[in-house]
């Protein structure tokens, strides 16, 4: 009893006990879960500040002028799609399938980047039909907001991209460093804010 | 074999030594000690800031300080007590021993731990090199918009912003960590309701820094993009609403109160059973009162902001829940009071500091109740009454609290006791001086005094009590001399304490002082709540505790020794210790290079690419490395 205690508490997952596999990655679990937690109120706090200014668009232009609700519909159904493809990434990842792994890994990756290429895109044409940083508060929450989103998305990126490095090693396990499920936490819960942020930022406002 | 054995039993008991062996380490042991450490610093520093503001404000016109220097330095007093004394403290108390009392050999995550300190001591020196950089914060600690976003030319802000921004991811990464840790890595037995009440305090806590740290988060990024990026968040002329950061601050700094003084009552609920020989009285409700504060404290920030003009709608409701927050308070200080109550009462200092803490936090408690009649808070408000009551709580509360703690638990650090006689005398003193310093500002205030002035005009009638004030302060430092003196000198000198030297009843007590690197020879099987307690002492028909056996080493003989020459290997557990790691402090040296980057932008743009690349150089390095090392026997 005490050993396993022992082993589960250090995260020895090369010991000859199988439990011990999934208890530490509990522990781990449990503080992605905390820290997503957190995120929830980091990104309540940006969504309230963008309620509180959506119409504070001085002489610059207004939601309903700006957004182009087809293009970002697209956008996001591409990051909802890499949700599924990180859900298969996680079960080829538990059938020890790894090339499968690899393969829907990066496919994650992409479609995140992807992503990340049409905020960019918006971005930039958003500046150009007159919407900056400094233009009203509008621009300013909006920006600060779905940058925000956008940042999180990126480290997302960077973190499956580290996972697919180092699956080729052989270095990807369960119980060190980078793991599937947990980023596969992380991602889903960044797109299920990014859903929220659609809603709210973009279909309520036109 | 035996010159092996020799070796490893140095290395197990002391771990080794030298400066990269502290800066690479992720024993939660070490890690507490460093906090602890660099807390007592900051708080020498704070304490000379708040000297020179009572010399400053000892007479009318004062002329030590002037306004910008004043400015300074009560803001930066305030930041440090708040940020860098009193979070830390409680960092301290709660790494090295929350492990320990759940029968736990480290945290969940001892490398994210190392990274947490890690981050905060570099937080701490970003925003003291202000001073050097264009001088220090001088928009009070709460930084009020549009105060803070107005003079962009001096980078005073900058650093306040950013630095308070690292404080709080280092709270956060250790709040995940300690939640995970309680979650998931109590020995067996340890179900939540037989967990000290430290632990629990210190469980909610983390729940608290975790929810209400992200909210001042993107405040300061608003506050900072304000002043950098040309947002307009807080630009009143331009539509952005100077409202939103008080409420955004308040919404995390009203829970942030609850974070400065739940560690220390978690302490001194520890400290009052050991000294009264009896259980903690009502240890559901004292920990339930906890969490219910917990869940209150989210909802009363708007008590901060009655003078802005929120309409009587908003003002009673939270005068009403700022009323209903003092109920679960009021609970705790019944049971304490409960629990000495028929107790054989030992007046050592720490349940001194334990008794002053109650008797401090009632004054604090009862005039931050009438802080909640909105008629009455408006009259208050800005005052030196407003000083008055956050010092009852945070000094008379938190910081006796932790004092109480040093003394209680200096003796499971270094093996020996600390002073008595000295720490009387530091006791008293402290005490007086405190009462001193503090007491009159009520009368100030409701004089009409105004905080966060340089100075006042003669003929106000103010002279006399801030006259006393500064005196208190004074004394006050000499009563921290006398600590110092007692600490230093007990390091050396003081009286050998053995394991148990309070007759303890939480598991710490059950080891050796100092503790061997992995806490526990056998990971503890836990029974009861103070379950070491129960190992020592049966009860009679009475209820009164029976020594179980007569104890000659102390409690050494109560938990299974280490193991002779016969049962030597087939008995033993392997023990896996983690790794000492120099990517944490790697990661976090980077974060701090890319925040003084983004202070000097466009050309520090340089540098956060460099500090940028450190920190994701130590994360990918730190994901890769095998966290522990090679196991042992004990």
């Amino acid at each position: 009893m005490a050993e396993a205690v022992v082993h589960d508490v250090l995260g020895d997952g090369h010991g000859e006990h199988g439990a011990d596999h999934h208890d530490m990655t509990y522990t781990r679990k449990a503080a992605m879960w905390v820290f997503l937690g957190s995120e929830c109120m980091f990104f309540g706090a940006l969504i309230s500040t963008f309620l509180l200014y959506r119409s504070e668009t001085r002489d610059g232009p207004t939601a309903t002028e700006i957004f182009d609700i087809p293009f970002t519909s697209a956008s996001s159904f591409i990051l909802l799609m890499s949700s599924l493809t990180m859900v298969l990434a996680h079960h080829a990842f538990h059938r020890h399938d790894m090339r499968r792994a690899r393969i829907w890994i990066l496919a994650t990756a992409t479609l995140g980047g992807l992503f990340l290429a049409g905020q960019i895109f918006e971005f930039t044409e958003f500046v150009h039909e007159g919407l900056k940083l400094s233009t009203s508060p509008f621009g300013s929450s909006f920006y600060v907001l779905t940058g925000f989103h956008g940042a999180h998305v990126a480290i997302g990126v960077i973190m499956l991209l580290g996972m697919f490095v180092l699956s080729l090693s052989g270095k990807l396990n369960h119980h060190e460093g980078l793991n599937v499920e947990l980023v596969g936490l992380y991602w889903h819960f960044v797109d299920i804010v990014w859903i929220v942020i659609f809603t709210v930022v973009y279909l309520l406002q036109v | 074999m035996a010159a092996v054995a020799t070796s490893e039993a140095s290395f197990v008991s002391t771990g080794p030594t030298g400066l990269w062996s502290w800066i690479t380490t992720v024993d939660h042991k070490r890690i507490g000690l460093l906090y602890g450490m660099s807390a007592f610093f900051f708080f020498a520093v704070g304490g000379l800031e708040a000297m020179l503001v009572r010399f400053q404000l000892a007479s009318a016109d004062g002329t030590v300080l002037s306004a910008d220097a004043y400015n300074q330095l009560f803001t930066m007093h305030g930041l440090t007590m708040v940020f860098l004394v009193v979070m830390p403290l409680a960092a301290a108390f709660t790494n090295y021993f929350l492990p320990i009392m759940l029968g736990a050999r480290d945290v969940a995550f001892p490398r994210l731990n190392a990274f947490s300190y890690w981050v905060f001591f570099f937080g701490g020196i970003f925003l003291y090199s202000s001073f050097v950089l264009g001088g220090g914060a001088d928009g009070g600690w709460f930084g009020y918009a549009p105060l803070s976003i107005e003079i962009v030319e001096v980078v005073r802000m900058d650093f306040w912003a950013l630095g308070l921004q690292f404080l709080g991811v280092a709270s956060i990464a250790a709040s995940a960590n300690f939640i995970a840790t309680i979650f998931t890595m109590r020995a067996p037995g340890m179900t939540l309701m037989r967990m000290p009440v430290f632990v629990w305090m210190s469980l909610i806590t983390a729940f608290l820094l975790i929810f209400s740290l992200p909210i001042i988060g993107v405040g300061l990024f608003q506050v900072f993009f304000d002043r950098n990026f040309g947002t307009l968040f807080y630009e009143a002329a331009a539509g952005g609403d100077p409202l939103l950061w008080q409420h955004l601050f308040w919404l995390f700094g009203h829970p942030e109160v609850y974070v400065l003084i739940l560690p220390a009552m978690g302490i001194v609920s520890e400290i009052l059973p050991t000294f009264s020989r009896k259980p903690l009285f009502g240890y559901a409700f004292v920990v339930f009162a906890g969490a219910a504060i917990a869940f209150q404290g989210f909802g009363v920030w708007s008590h901060h902001m009655f003078t802005s003009g929120m309409g009587p709608l908003a003002e009673a409701g939270f005068a009403v829940s700022t009323m209903l927050i003092a109920v679960p308070t009021g609970i705790k200080i019944f049971n304490w009071i409960g629990t000495t109550w028929g107790g054989v009462l030992r007046l050592k200092t720490p349940m001194l500091f334990a008794l002053g803490f109650i008797a401090m936090f009632i004054i604090g408690g009862l005039s931050g109740v009438t802080h909640a009649i909105v008629p009455a808070d408006t009259q208050q408000h800005d005052s030196y009454y407003v000083v008055a009551h956050f010092h009852y709580v945070l000094f008379g509360g938190a910081i006796f609290g932790f004092v109480a703690g040093v003394y209680y638990w200096f003796p499971k650090w270094t093996g020996r006791m600390l002073s008595e006689l000295l720490g009387k005398w530091h006791f008293w003193s402290m005490l007086i001086g405190f009462n001193l310093a503090f007491g009159p500002m009520h009368i100030l205030g409701l004089n009409g005094m105004p905080r966060r002035t340089y100075r006042y005009p003669e003929g106000l009638g103010w002279e006399f009590w801030n006259g006393m004030a500064t005196l208190g302060t004074v004394l006050i430092a000499i009563s921290f001399l006398v600590f110092t003196w007692n600490l230093i000198r007990s390091l050396r000198h003081g009286e050998p304490s053995g394991p148990d030297p309070w007759d303890g009843r939480t598991l710490e007590w059950s080891i050796p002082s100092p503790p061997p690197v992995h806490n526990f020879d056998e990971v503890p099987i836990v029974q009861h709540l103070d379950d070491f307690w129960h190992r020592k002492y049966a009860e009679d028909e009475e209820g009164r505790p029976v020594r179980l056996q007569p104890v000659a080493g102390g409690a050494s003989t109560v938990i299974t020794g280490p193991p002779d020459d016969s049962e030597v290997d087939e008995h033993r557990e392997s023990i896996h210790m983690p790794s000492p790691s120099y990517y944490p402090v790697a990661a976090s040296f980077g974060l701090v290079v890319a925040s003084y980057g983004l202070v000097y932008q466009p050309v520090g743009f340089i540098a956060v690419a460099i500090g940028g690349v450190i920190a994701m150089w130590a994360f990918f390095g730190w994901a890769t490395e095998p966290s522990q090392r090679e196991p042992y026997y004990v």
